[in-house]
């Protein structure tokens, strides 16, 4: 595939742009002004989240930049607030929109990571399930069985709960964002695998696989190579809707005390720190980051909403 | 039948097994209980003496044996915090988690059915739009946080000044914004009445139920919008079926056909689902309990691991096993009575 952007038609091998440009993914883009306004928002998100250094003007990280005296102030729209602080200040007097910025971007790095990781983990599992068959098949789709019927939430509270109290919450909350991570990636895989399992098996039977294997290649190399990039369809759809799941698994495991510590905060755990000062009034200081994390979480699923009519593969139900 | 139900009983002892062992073997990574069972001057042959006595010095395999078969018995030690038998602790606070879970899945289902069929009959009119878009924005409400909106609004009160007061429109906007807040929104209130054992009921006097209300909206408030998304579906795609469009035809009254004939299909996958998500539940309820100081078993499990309480950890961990084992069971067997084409003992779904 040749790299010519200038080609004017479409008379020579299109080009990326220009596949991209007629395909109906596109078209349906174009015409679609809630999947447009929910990519606007959510790519502004990530860039502020990973520029929050530039944006946020403290750095909350910095316990010099701290004072405790401007604490629980209102953001600008209440009377007595300050105006150094846009959207007030939290209850250890950090800035509420540089912790929210900073906070963005340590949810959304454990959102991804984790994903990354469950679909690692699914894509393999699924794929050998689905094209080896047999005792693999068989043993693999039985964990991911006992795993589901625990629900996805449980499994991660209690993996949480228990890495946490064997480990110490020093050591723990010290490697909070891999712990999180590694939690939530191994309590979602099965979501990966079993879809990934349906579509190599609606796969494995057609010709090309056939050939494939005639021609003498390693199975390692058909799954990999031939099957997987058939089905990537169904993948980025519930990638969309796993993300957005494992975003809102961080924030509970946090909110619980079992995600990232307060130095460190992610959406979660300034929601759960925000909530011991709701009593006394000082509602934004947990009101603010639930919006930021709805808005985040709603713009990625109203684009996975859009993603699967697009796509409109036959995902597996439940 | 009875192969199904063996069959099942196999898995449900497995996944026990499974359970105990990983719980058992996080056990020892808890530091030394000797440690805190006697003081700073015992001198280290009596501990040893102590540790030879309680069989910690035994071989792993011997230990988990000498636990699996106390369990098995119904004996999971005591609670280090209650000082008490740990299954007695989680029995005092199932009662409170069940009546949370019941009430919840009475919201839903009262809720969800009438919901989706109406945006499956009618899906362009703009009634069911506004619902698919509140039932968006509802998934995406991490439950803790529906839960913390419910108590800024309802427990604490919301006073608006946004519209100018000197006009009466203004003054009559921003009272219609602000509510009062007087819900309760912490534990389950004084007026218990006790049913039999150790269940004091919510349901009974309206104190109770008034702080039943506002934990059971946020514990169905996650659900409730998976329920409505998927009768809708399910609905949509029976109502395209042949035998729906034979009974039309008949001139059967469309009432009949929608809530006699396609509401009956739809709800088969809806069980499906409903029933593993009831279970799901169980993992909501520690959140919700944590916001609301609900004294459920969620609460009690947190608390419990914030002191590092093992015994009640696997305790909790193993009740909890249960609970979904036999959920996921009723749920097959229910299905296999509705949709008499399922054979239970043939390959599983």
């Amino acid at each position: 595939m040749s790299t010519s952007t200038n080609s004017p038609s479409a008379s020579a091998t299109p080009s990326r742009w220009e596949r991209l440009r007629d395909s109906y993914m596109w078209y349906s883009f174009k015409r679609d002004y809630t999947a447009q306004l929910c990519l606007a928002v959510f790519i502004c998100m990530v860039i502020a989240a990973f520029a929050s250094p530039l944006l946020a003007p403290t750095d909350p990280y910095d316990l010099a930049q701290i004072d405790i005296m401007s604490s629980e102030l209102p953001p600008f729209w209440i009377e007595g607030a300050d105006e150094r602080y846009s959207l007030g200040t939290d209850a250890q007097g950090r800035d509420l929109w540089s912790i929210v910025l900073y906070g963005t971007r340590v949810s959304l790095l454990i959102g991804f990571g984790a994903v990354i990781l469950q679909a690692l983990l699914g894509v393999t599992f699924g794929l050998m399930a689905g094209y080896l068959g047999g005792r693999v098949d068989t043993i693999l789709m039985r964990l991911a069985d006992i795993q589901l019927s625990f629900s996805t939430l449980m499994v991660a509270i209690v993996v949480g709960a228990l890495v946490k109290a064997t480990m110490g919450s020093a050591f723990y909350s010290q490697y909070a964002v891999m712990m999180l991570i590694l939690i939530i990636g191994l309590a979602e895989w099965p979501q990966y695998a079993r879809t990934v399992r349906a579509s190599v098996l609606a796969e494995k039977n057609k010709e090309y696989v056939d050939a494939a294997r005639v021609m003498g290649l390693r199975s390692k190399r058909i799954m990999f190579r031939h099957v997987l990039p058939n089905t990537m369809s169904p993948i980025f759809v519930i990638s969309t809707v796993q993300i957005a799941n494992a975003i809102i698994s961080e924030a509970a495991l946090s909110f619980l005390g079992l995600g990232m510590p307060e130095t460190h905060p992610s959406l979660g755990s300034l929601i759960k720190s925000g909530f011991d000062y709701i009593q006394s009034g000082s509602w934004w200081i947990t009101l603010i980051p639930g919006a930021v994390l709805v808005v985040l979480v709603l713009s990625i699923n109203l684009l996975g909403d859009w993603l699967r009519d697009v796509m409109n593969p036959r995902l597996y139900k439940g | 039948m009875i192969a199904f139900l063996i069959k099942r009983l196999m898995h449900a002892i497995l996944v026990m097994f499974v359970i105990s062992v990983l719980a058992f073997a996080i056990q020892d990574n808890l530091g030394d209980p000797v440690q805190q069972m006697v003081g700073q001057s015992v001198p280290e042959s009596e501990r040893e003496e102590i540790r030879e006595r309680l069989g910690l010095n035994d071989p792993f395999l011997v230990q988990y044996a000498r636990f699996a078969k106390n369990a098995v018995q119904g004996d999971f030690g005591y609670s280090y915090f209650y000082r008490e038998p740990a299954l007695e602790v989680i029995a005092r606070h199932l009662p409170a988690t069940l009546e949370l879970v019941f009430a919840a899945t009475l919201i839903i289902v009262l809720f969800s059915v009438p919901i989706g069929v109406y945006s499956a009959i009618k899906p362009r009119s703009p009634i069911s739009r506004l619902f698919m878009g509140v039932s968006i924005i509802g998934i995406s409400i991490p439950v803790f946080l529906t839960a913390i909106v419910l108590i800024q609004i309802f427990a604490i009160g919301v006073t608006v000044t946004l519209f100018p007061e000197s006009t009466g429109w203004g003054a009559w906007l921003n009272d219609f914004f602000s509510t009062e807040g007087n819900m309760p929104s912490f534990g389950r209130g004084y007026d218990l009445v006790n049913v039999v054992g150790n269940w004091d009921t919510n349901l009974a006097t309206w104190n109770g139920l008034q702080h039943l209300v506002l934990p059971a909206v946020s514990l169905a408030s996650i659900m409730l919008p998976l329920f409505i998304r998927l009768i809708r579906a399910e609905m949509m795609e029976v109502l395209q079926s042949e035998y729906v469009k034979y009974a039309r035809a008949k001139g059967i009254s469309m009432r009949r056909v929608y809530f006699v004939h396609a509401l009956k299909n739809t709800m088969l996958p809806v069980i499906t689902v409903g029933g593993v998500q009831i279970g799901t539940m169980v993992a909501y309820t520690i959140l919700t309990e944590t916001v609301f100081q609900w004294p459920g078993m969620g609460l009690m499990f947190l608390d419990a691991i914030n002191r590092a309480d093992i015994p009640l950890i696997v305790s909790y961990l193993m009740i909890v096993g249960v609970i979904f084992v036999v959920t996921n069971t009723i749920v097959d067997l229910i299905y296999g009575m509705v949709n008499p084409t399922v054979k239970l003992t043939g390959k599983p779904a």
